[in-house]
């Protein structure tokens, strides 16, 4: 299972990168496998403002459906459009398949609690 | 590997889509060893199996099998099952594994008064069922029975991959294709014989996911989502596997007339949904207007017809449009005669 050293993590199994004020958000190689096969992701509208911890769209795959958690505060500035066309690529390549994209406050600063790499892979092991 | 009715069970083995396409197209290999098996044996196995289930097993042909529930006393399904009939003097009873327990106790009971013995085999036998258009094409050259002559719900003693098996044209798919009941031990051998030998034509090893999308396509009930103890087979578009013809008193048989005789007090309907959200099992279905009108039992999106798909029992068959309250949005859904997928035969 796949956890890319240069990332943050959620233990709702997204992922998270930064570049200066945006965050560009995707969920795991772990959850994608977890959930079996995406056949549909809602995403929060461009605009929209989300908040660390709450849900804010939902990943339906054959078997179930999942919330989609937003890892950071801020507003939402990009979604990925190929998603819309061609969900599976959630399975293909979780950490190309990004899903939204977040304006970070000004002078924001990543929430404290996201996981690193290595903390991230221990939850995804004790989960089994 | 997900837990299933204390076993340990392959949901997918790596795409679920792909293992449904899979066995439309070409075949897919299913290790359904959870199943149970239970032995009917004795001069009056027939007439015991007469009494304890809704289906007229005493006429059944040696090397035919039958659909068919075991009911309680109110008319309630304790589960649904395959039947093969063995020999004059022997009956095979496949029945979900949730429920293994329950049948063989019922049969228990209810053969008590009949020459018959009831056995639980189920760990006697694996079960690997390979499904699809390539099925026979595969398995034939492996197998030392003329499958090609074999019917839809017959079965035969032969051999597998040199292993012996109980071999029958029975399935939960929609498509053709064959079971192959064989002692534990050989399983592996003969699960790995037909994956060799039938991957040039596109078998692959297919999960309990891609199993549940196939059969709800084929409108196949699934117990626990269909079909449960405050059903009858008449709610479940089933009435026509009760047997009130054949002779003799059975396990259901007054509860189960009267319930003919008032119709039933909810049907079973297919549902297309015009959303890319999913119905699944537990949501309400609601009337124009927003009525709750009944409940989703089995809902996915279809691999095959690129939808999502549903059933749902209602309280009256209707044409037209329903809604489906999928996680507080009423999502509009078409009633759609079942099932959803017939093969080309």
């Amino acid at each position: 299972m796949s956890v890319p050293a240069e990332l943050h993590y959620t233990p709702e199994h997204e992922w998270v990168s930064v570049a200066g004020d945006a965050a560009t958000i995707g969920i795991t190689d772990y959850a994608a496998s977890q959930l079996g096969d995406v056949v549909f992701v809602s995403l929060p509208a461009v605009g929209a403002a989300v908040t660390a911890g709450e849900p804010c769209g939902e990943v339906e795959s054959v078997k179930s459906v999942s919330d989609l958690y937003s890892p950071v505060d801020g507003e939402v500035i990009e979604t990925n459009p190929d998603l819309e066309d061609d969900p599976a690529l959630v399975n293909s390549e979780p950490y190309g398949a990004w899903m939204f994209k977040v304006r970070l406050p000004a002078g924001g600063v990543l929430p404290a609690d996201l996981l690193s790499p290595a903390e991230y892979e221990d939850l995804t092991k004790s989960a089994g | 590997m997900v837990p299933f009715a204390g076993w340990r069970m392959p949901l997918r083995y790596a795409s679920e889509t792909a293992e449904h396409h899979a066995v439309r197209r070409m075949a897919g290999l299913f290790d359904l060893s959870h199943m149970g098996e239970i032995l009917v044996t004795g001069p009056e196995a027939g007439a015991a199996l007469d009494y304890a289930l809704i289906s007229h097993l005493s006429v059944v042909a040696p090397g035919r099998a039958k659909y068919t529930m075991i009911c309680a006393a109110d008319g309630g399904v304790l589960d649904d099952l395959v039947v093969y009939r063995r020999g004059d003097e022997e009956f095979l009873v496949i029945a979900n594994a949730a429920n293994t327990g329950v049948v063989v106790r019922e049969l228990t009971d209810r053969a008590a008064g009949f020459d018959a013995v009831v056995t639980d085999a189920t760990d006697d036998y694996a079960l690997i069922a390979i499904q699809g258009p390539e099925a026979a094409g595969i398995l034939a050259p492996l197998c030392d029975l003329d499958i090609s002559v074999m019917k839809y719900y017959a079965g035969a003693s032969g051999s597998v991959a040199g292993r012996a098996a109980w071999v029958a044209r029975t399935g939960y798919t929609g498509e053709d294709g064959f079971e192959v009941y064989c002692r534990p031990d050989d399983a592996e051998h003969v699960w790995t014989t037909l994956l060799t030998a039938g991957a040039p034509a596109g078998l692959i090893p297919a999960g309990l996911a891609a199993r549940d999308t196939l059969r709800l396509e084929a409108g196949m009930p699934l117990y626990g989502n269909e079909l449960g103890p405050d059903v009858t087979p008449f709610e479940a578009n089933l009435g026509r596997v009760v047997k009130f013809d054949k002779p003799g008193d059975f396990v259901g048989r007054a509860a189960l007339a009267s319930r003919a005789a008032e119709g039933p007090r909810q049907v079973l309907i297919g549902l297309t949904v015009r959303s890319r959200r999913v119905p699944r099992h537990g949501y309400p279905v609601l009337l124009d207007g927003g009525v709750a009108d009944g409940v989703v039992t089995s809902g996915a999106p279809s691999p095959t017809l690129g939808v999502p798909i549903a059933m749902a029992y209602v309280s009256t068959a209707s044409a037209g449009e329903l809604y489906v309250d999928i996680r507080g949005e009423a999502v509009p859904a078409t009633v759609t005669e079942l099932p959803f997928y017939r093969r080309r035969k």
